[in-house]
């Protein structure tokens, strides 16, 4: 590297040093076209299918996008910057229990009374996100300094802790009983118990419908914002602190201060994901909070793909909507009974057996199926006209700097076509 | 009072026992094992089944055996074939297998607490005035004989002076023809035959035998191996002395601790490790990772 890398760190920040798994901005896979097409028909989809389905499945969705919400947080934590993470529970527990404590009412349970403030919950839920990441500041003395898998082993500790809370703090939680959580409402649109629900085109707007058109809101926001900051200068430098941090350092990434702060980005994520997990499940309770949440969430990345945000939902919605699935075809799996095992156990050893398969063969998950198929669907004289001559032919998708979305989406491990370390456009400038 | 010290002493044993198996994985694999809980509960099962049909010592050696065979197996068939991937995703495959493992050998204990058939049942002896139950003692004296006989390893034999070259400097250690293969098998199987030791005596007394919280109680052990330092096999014991009396003493005095909450004695290891590593994020024996820029 030249000497500029060095006296001026500032400027260089984002620049990989030629050897570090970054690859350069490149064209998204697939033909130009398949983008924006697929991203209006799921939006379509998005909007109909509330029309359609059944509250239970809408219900399900908008657990998805609950948990999906949070894993696109601990994706960047995790698969962006190595920093393992068990904590994400915590965070949850955090948002969830601000949230039902700032929207909730003053009530009498069997444990005791219960402390409610009776915000708007609009207002709780952001009084809720707000809280889960001063958590996150306040833990950062420990996030900030860490080595990633030491933090995965410190990380169980809050887990405990917030269980614990959870428990004992009975005025606020409930206790081991837990609380019910507040309906949701905003812009006097009432979630739950409107005496006459909107219909629209003769499909009564009730809660489930409700939820879905929120999950969907809230988690195409956490998906856009995620997205951006992967692209940005603070996105590489994320992924540089996971390649090499000393390099990272040497080209004047703050390490350690970055690290504490895609940690309280990744609790502000878990904290609105535990507000929506609340209003979700329709209440709170310690065990909904415990370790198996942090094994869950580790399996969404990882079988979604490391450090992608669309892999992120994608393993959200395969874990979450594996165990409701199956037991939907309870009946039809009769063989379970002959064994003994029930469908939450066959969910168990299908997403553990999910995890081992993706890190076995498949290392960049869901994510890196999808990249496959897409680049097959893409035509390959197209492809190398790309490549050789880039701008020749006029095409917006032919400059090597168009970032498009999924550029930002990969670690570095593993795409055809991608020269491992190839030193991005950005650093034609180190060279005389 | 010198029950809690002996309780203290005894729990802090057991957890080094656990703790050393995290630590001996860590070093010579870079695998933070989160399996190695499973481990320790497929040791006691199989010990539990197998006791009346061996006698006690006899189920001990199987329930050992399975330990470090599953370990082994672990090692062999998952891990090795990614040993070049970061050290997250060796992590998370570890958890994969913990997922499949738990979930199966927590169904087959079912709602039942299974005896393991100590012949010291739930005796106890009084010591300077205190009952201590003699599994509490027998313990301690094991896992002396364990670890000093695992030190001494470590310290001499061929193995461990490789491993320790190995932990050292990875790359060096290959070209002097070390087998780095070799090494990280060995260590997962000692890792299994610590877990199943430890299997023993955390379903003991006054434990009634296993049951589905054995998972729990295992990972009491994480912040054992944290607190020392998880490359530091020293750093295993202390720690797991310093968590043993933690839990111990938060326990003898829960009713002074009551304003933090019911159970706090559960808990009160975690908060420990969060303190050492605010202060030593490398744990207390741990190496620092210095780099100049």
């Amino acid at each position: 590297m030249s000497e500029t890398t060095i006296t001026a760190p500032e400027n260089e920040v984002g620049k990989p040093p030629a050897g570090a798994r970054i690859p350069g901005p490149t064209r998204g896979p697939g033909p130009r076209w398949l983008r924006p097409v697929l991203l209006g028909l799921t939006a379509l989809v998005v909007l109909v299918i509330p029309l359609y389905l059944e509250a239970y499945w809408l219900q399900l969705g908008f657990l998805i996008a609950a948990l999906a919400v949070g894993a696109i947080g601990l994706n960047l934590l995790t698969g962006t910057t190595g920093q393992l993470s068990l904590a994400h529970p915590f965070f949850m527990g955090l948002g969830a229990l601000s949230y039902v404590v700032l929207a909730g009412e003053p009530a009498e349970t069997s444990l005791g009374p219960v402390i409610g403030f009776n915000w708007p919950p609009f207002l709780a839920m952001i009084g809720g996100v707000v809280l889960a990441g001063l958590a996150g500041l306040l833990f950062s003395p420990v996030s900030a300094r860490l080595r990633g898998l030491y933090l995965g082993a410190a990380s169980l500790a809050l887990v405990f802790i917030g269980l614990h809370v959870l428990n004992s703090a009975q005025p606020l939680s409930g206790g081991y009983n837990g609380r019910p959580a507040p309906e949701f409402s905003i812009l006097g649109l009432s979630f739950g118990g409107a005496e006459e629900p909107p219909v629209v085109l003769g499909v009564a707007m009730g809660r489930a419908e409700l939820q879905w058109y929120l999950g969907a809101a809230v988690l195409v926001l956490a998906m856009w914002f995620a997205k951006n900051i992967l692209k940005s200068r603070v996105g590489r430098a994320l992924k540089l602190i996971d390649g090499d941090p000393l390099a990272a350092s040497v080209v004047g990434v703050p390490v350690m201060q970055y690290k504490g702060k895609v940690f309280f980005l990744s609790s502000v994520y878990a904290g609105l994901a535990g507000v929506m997990y609340a209003l979700a499940i329709g209440s709170i309770a310690p065990q909904s909070f415990d370790m198996g949440l942090s094994l869950d969430y580790l399996a969404i990345i990882v079988i979604g793909g490391l450090g992608s945000v669309g892999g992120a939902v994608a393993g959200a919605a395969f874990v979450t909507g594996l165990p409701q699935v199956l037991q939907n075809f309870a009946p039809q799996l009769g063989f379970l009974d002959a064994l003994g095992l029930t469908t939450a156990h066959l969910a168990n050893f299908i997403y553990g057996a999910a995890i081992i398969a993706v890190l076995l063969f498949k290392p960049d998950g869901l994510a890196g199926i999808w990249r496959d198929v897409a680049s097959a669907v893409r035509r390959r004289p197209n492809r190398q006209a790309t490549r050789v001559s880039p701008g020749d032919r006029g095409l917006p998708g032919a400059s090597p700097t168009d970032d498009s979305a999924d550029a930002a989406d990969t670690t570095g491990h593993g795409r055809p076509g991608d020269i491992p370390g190839a030193p991005g456009p950005s650093t034609a400038t180190d060279s005389p | 009072m010198s029950e809690t010290l002996i309780t203290g002493l005894s729990l802090g044993a057991v957890y080094a026992l656990v703790a050393l198996g995290f630590v001996v994985v860590f070093k010579a694999s870079e695998v933070l094992n989160f399996a190695h809980g499973s481990f320790v509960i497929a040791g006691a099962y199989v010990t539990a089944r197998t006791h009346e049909l061996l006698g006690f010592y006899g189920a001990v050696l199987a329930g050992i055996a399975a330990a470090a065979v599953l370990a082994l197996v672990v090692e062999r068939l998952l891990v090795r074939p990614i040993r070049d991937a970061p050290v997250i995703s060796l992590a998370i495959m570890t958890i994969g297998v913990e997922v499949i493992l738990n979930t199966e050998l927590i169904r087959r204990i079912g709602v039942d607490i299974m005896p393991l058939g100590q012949p010291w049942g739930a005796d106890a002896v009084s010591i300077l005035g205190s009952n201590v139950p003699v599994n509490r003692i027998v313990a301690v004296i094991v896992a002396v004989i364990v670890i000093g006989a695992f030190l001494l390893v470590f310290r001499f034999s061929p193995w461990g002076v490789a491993m320790r070259a190995a932990a050292e400097d990875r790359e060096t250690a290959e070209l002097l023809g070390l087998n780095l293969g070799r090494i990280s098998m060995v260590a997962w199987l000692i890792a299994g035959i610590l877990a199943g030791v430890a299997a023993i005596f955390l379903t003991g007394a006054p434990t009634p035998g296993l049951a589905p919280t054995l998972a729990a109680v295992v990972l009491r052990a994480f912040p054992a191996a944290l607190i020392g330092g998880l490359d530091s096999v020293p750093g295993a014991l202390v720690g797991g002395l310093i968590v043993g009396m933690t839990e111990a003493y938060a326990v003898a005095f829960q009713s002074e601790l009551e304003f933090l909450g019911r159970g706090i004695g559960e808990v009160m290891p975690f908060l420990v490790m969060i303190i050492v590593l605010v202060i030593r994020p490398q744990g207390l024996f741990g190496r620092k990772e210095t780099a100049r820029v």
